[in-house]
């Protein structure tokens, strides 16, 4: 007897903390397989992107296809389809579980279940997925499986009794994984007859191809000369390869109903293949587009500057590429007093905004300046007009102000038993309400807190880390906007306003934040000819002072035996740090202020 | 024939100052003899200039360069007399450390030809002198400065320094008068400047210590106008001479005019050309046994570079620069190659005009730096 192609198809993703063994365990399975020779591998297939090695992290999805010869003789197509592993890509995730029918979900065996494993383990369920536990690292000597698959049990409620146990750093027990993973994840429906559906999950920028997108048949066949529309956009498109994702991409006739592969169709921007988005055939469209597609809407905004304001079309250019493989990170020309002229840009969290600003200095090799991020406020004026406000030099003034609204999240924090003092202290500290607590164990909980986006941009997960010494691990998202006490809080320097140092924030913590952020610009103000007054304001009202005070020299008295080389390197050094100032009235000010509201530390 | 200015390098000393970032090392007696059968070797080795060039200044600096046996400063003059020709009447310097140099030294200084003396004394409070690593006493100081006398030495500078950790302005007023008592005819006074790598660096780190520029100002106003008032006119930023008595080989560096340096890290501005010697002791001989290059760095300077340097190096001299000069050596007025930095400084008063003439205001003898990048090229 022979299988048909949908039963010998696999697809499935894999859920893990950071640090579990995601990628390791990805590697051995492709190993394994044997589609590639070791010699093909790079050091991790499906991380592809530096910045991603060196975080530990995978940032964008990708999908690979397994050929693998099981235990009953028969050559079954895996496809593996990786998920980002951060809270910021959660919509993301959500659409790659979409593609699969299971997802296995890797356990470190000494250190548990961690609360973003809980967040896709959800997306998971919410998909439907056979969720096949996984425990890993059991070599190692605080490796605990037997607690760890109780763990399981009792927070998830799976079966987790006879899960492998592995160590995919040693390569103990792969077999077994890709055995478990043609007994349990469940083949797909052959559906071939039914007009074209399918699931966008990724797509990228490719110089020859255009956009790839990599796709999920739900229904029907889709092949090269198909007209396809999108059903988010209503766009059509012929299509000119379909594929699957080799070692490389492999192109073939027909992807059907159950396979994961990718097509191109020369379109331009990955704006029209939209993560999650139904794909149809243009002439024998489905009834319904698959259920699940939102457009994203980025979370945290934060003006970007280049340094130097002669680089402005540079940075246009490298965002313009950037986005051509983004379709989340948004942006629009924006100008700055103090700045210049720059661009305002919107991010899906804090980590998605450090990835582009590290991507557009190091890969685009540009000097930033960055302003402290915000979130988008729900204003309504006096005059019942209501508006969004990105950013904080757009809020009307305060006579103009009925009141304002601000977005609260949900978040689940999960840590060893003994942190919850910490953790409430510094929820409480961030204007955080308490929902609930729940022991998964005896020495482990997770909290569930309601808290002001504002509150957690800036620096709470760090602050969270260092105060749960890395344990504590943390999960949020939006819930809804609430009427909240906030104010504008202005800098001035030598009696200027500072528009790119302006932010908002609630009453209650105006005159702290006010304070330190004086105390730190004072640091990282050079001393300049005169004595500059910096200002903390809240509505006309100056809430904090501290004084720069006058250089009274700067002069080299010495000639260094004739070295002038020396000398003119140091004369140099000082124009060249004077250059790379912001003259803001006639106060020069460095880049590092522009960041310094970053740094504040709340204690 | 064209002037010339020969600076030789002596990186020894008895112990290192914990101000200093110079070129110098204690305990390597062991090397110096076979240090100066290099730099003899490279003194030998130096392009023949003899009809050419005429030396007109030479100036051996260190580290001490007392510190070694006086035989071997005197091979020294001696090759350089062999290899350059050197003015009978030129300005023959060498510095010293109190205790360094006794009556027999100074006298074979004196006949071989060396005609200035320059005395590091820094400060005169014994306390403060022991705080920055100096290893003698301003009794010591003394002594050292009557013997120089009494050998014949008429043309003596004293360094000094100001704005030390813990040091007043009392200490300061005191160290004034006490030197001026000894009527040397030039002084070095420094404003303290914490290099990095330094003793005195590293130990400030936490910065228990912070200079006070208020303090420091305060005490170099007071050397202008106390050593202007005891017959010192100051003529740089950091010195004060007697009529007559500026240190030529100094005006050499702020004028642009050629010198070659010799021996360890020494720095050379030769045909338009700027370079360096080996830094590295071992290297310096081994390079020098081996018959290889020991210039590094070399670079020559475009016209540009030459006229920015021209300004803030004679920008360092209190009566400034000269434009008739500056149109000598490069067919332009600095007046047209600098109009706009010019009038912004001169608006807000960082330096004067006055008929062909730039210089230093009150407040740009304080900024200078400000005012000498200012010349740089962007």
């Amino acid at each position: 007897m022979t299988l048909s192609k949908q039963e010998r198809t696999r697809n499935f993703s894999i859920i893990a903390h950071i640090d579990h063994g995601k990628s390791t365990l990805a590697d051995r399975l492709i190993q394994k397989t044997g589609l590639l020779t070791e010699r093909e591998m790079s050091n991790q297939v499906l991380d592809n992107m530096d910045l991603e090695r060196e975080r530990g992290i995978t940032i964008k999805l990708q999908a690979v296809r397994l050929v693998y010869k099981a235990n009953d003789g028969e050559e079954y197509f895996f496809n593996l389809i990786d998920t980002p592993g951060h809270v910021d890509f959660t919509y993301e995730v959500s659409r790659s579980l979409a593609a699969c029918e299971g997802a296995l979900l890797i356990v470190d065996a000494a250190q548990g279940i961690e609360a973003q494993t809980m967040a896709n383990v959800y997306l998971a369920l919410e998909n439907e997925l056979e969720i096949i536990p996984i425990i890993n690292k059991i070599d190692l000597p605080s490796a605990n499986p037997e607690m760890v698959i109780n763990e399981i049990e009792d927070i998830i409620g799976i079966e987790a009794q006879g899960a492998p146990l592995i160590s995919a750093k040693e390569g103990i027990n792969i077999e077994e994984v890709l055995e478990t993973i043609v007994k349990k994840v469940p083949a797909p429906l052959n559906k071939d007859h039914l007009p074209l559906k399918a699931l966008i999950f990724d797509s990228y920028y490719d110089q020859y191809r255009g956009v790839v997108a990599s796709i999920r048949i739900k229904e029907g066949k889709i092949n090269k000369g198909m007209k396809v529309k999108m059903m988010a956009t209503n766009k059509v498109y012929e299509i000119d390869e379909v594929g699957v994702f080799a070692n490389t991409l492999l192109p073939i006739n027909e992807l059907i109903s159950g396979d994961v592969g990718y097509i191109s169709a020369s379109i331009k921007n990955v704006k029209d293949t939209r993560v999650g988005d139904t794909i149809t055939e243009a002439l024998n469209p489905t009834d319904e587009a698959l259920p699940g597609y939102k457009k994203i809407i980025p979370m945290v905004y934060s003006g970007i500057y280049p340094a130097d304001g002669s680089k402005y079309d540079d940075l246009r250019e490298a965002l313009d590429k950037l986005q051509l493989n983004d379709a989340s990170l948004m942006f629009e020309p924006e100008t700055s007093i103090a700045l210049g002229f720059g661009f305002r840009c919107g991010f899906l969290g804090l980590l998605h905004m450090e990835i582009i600003q590290e991507r557009l200095e190091r890969e685009y090799n540009l000097d930033l300046v960055t302003t402290a991020p915000s979130v988008i406020y729900n204003v309504t004026k006096t005059n019942g007009e209501e508006i969004q406000v990105d950013n904080p030099a757009n809020l009307p003034p305060t006579v103009e102000v009925s009141h304002m609204e601000e977005p609260i999240v949900n978040a689940h924090i999960m840590a060893p038993s003994q942190y919850v003092g910490v953790i409430m202290d510094l929820c409480q500290e961030r204007r955080g309400e308490y929902i609930t607590m729940n022991y998964i164990e005896d020495t482990r909980v997770v909290l569930e807190y309601d808290l002001p986006l504002n509150e957690i941009i800036y620096d709470f997960f760090d602050a969270l880390k260092s105060r749960t010494k890395g344990y504590a691990s943390f999960d949020y998202e939006v819930k809804e906007y609430r009427r909240s006490d906030l104010v504008k809080l202005d800098i001035l320097l030598n009696g200027e306003m500072v528009d790119a140092l302006s932010f908002i924030v609630h009453r209650s913590k105006a005159y702290n934040r006010g304070r330190s952020i004086t105390e730190k610009l004072k640091e990282v103000i050079p001393r300049q000819m005169f004595e500059i007054p910096v200002q903390a304001i809240v509505g006309g009202k100056v809430i904090a002072r501290e004084t720069i005070r006058a250089m009274r020299k700067d002069v080299l008295a010495k000639c260094y035996g004739g070295d002038i080389s020396r000398k003119r390197k140091l004369l140099e050094k000082q124009k060249e740090g004077k250059k790379r100032m912001r003259q803001v009235g006639n106060v020069e000010v460095p880049q590092e202020a522009f960041m310094a509201v970053l740094k504040l530390d709340d204690k | 024939m064209k002037d010339l200015s020969l600076y030789i390098h002596i990186p020894f000393c008895k112990q290192k100052c914990y101000y200093c970032d110079f070129l110098s090392f204690s305990n390597e007696e062991d090397t110096v003899s076979i240090y100066f059968d290099a730099l003899n070797r490279e003194i030998n080795n130096t392009p023949n200039t003899k009809d050419e060039y005429l030396v007109k200044t030479i100036f051996i600096g260190g580290g001490t360069p007392t510190y070694v046996h006086f035989k071997y400063i005197i091979k020294v003059i001696e090759t350089i007399k062999n290899n350059f020709s050197v003015d009978p009447e030129a300005e023959i310097s060498i510095e010293s450390n109190p205790g360094t140099c006794n009556i027999d030294s100074l006298y074979a200084y004196k006949n071989i030809g060396i005609n200035r003396l320059s005395i590091g004394l820094q400060c005169w409070q014994n306390n403060l002198l022991k705080n920055i690593g100096r290893i003698h006493t301003h009794e010591e100081f003394v002594n050292s400065y009557i013997n120089a006398k009494q050998v014949g030495f008429t043309n003596i500078n004293i360094d000094l320094i100001f704005g030390l950790p813990n040091q007043s302005i009392s200490h300061w007023m005191e160290t004034l008068y006490e030197v001026c008592k000894l009527e040397p005819t030039h002084l070095s006074c420094y404003s303290l400047k914490l290099e990095e790598g330094t003793v005195l660096y590293k130990s400030n780190l936490s910065n228990q210590f912070t200079i006070d520029e208020e303090l420091d100002r305060h005490m170099y106003y007071y050397s202008i106008e106390y050593l202007n008032n005891s017959g010192y006119y100051q003529y740089e930023i950091s010195n004060f001479a007697k009529p007559n008595m500026e240190c030529n080989h100094n005006l050499v560096y702020w004028e642009l005019k050629p010198y070659i340096g010799l021996g360890l890290g020494a720095h050379s501005y030769f045909e338009g050309y700027r370079y360096s010697n080996e830094e590295n002791i071992k290297q310096y001989i081994h390079k020098i046994q081996n018959g290889d290059t020991i210039n590094t760095a070399k670079m020559l300077l475009s016209v540009e570079d030459m006229k920015a340097e021209f300004i803030f190096l004679g920008l360092r001299k209190i009566h400034g620069i000269y434009d008739k000069f500056y149109r000598r050596m490069f067919n332009s007025s600095f007046f047209d190659d600098y109009e706009k930095e010019i009038n912004q400084l001169v608006k807000e008063d960082y330096i004067i005009i006055t008929d062909g003439n730039l210089k230093l205001s009150k407040k740009g003898l304080d900024f200078a730096n400000f005012v000498f990048m200012s010349f740089l090229n962007d």
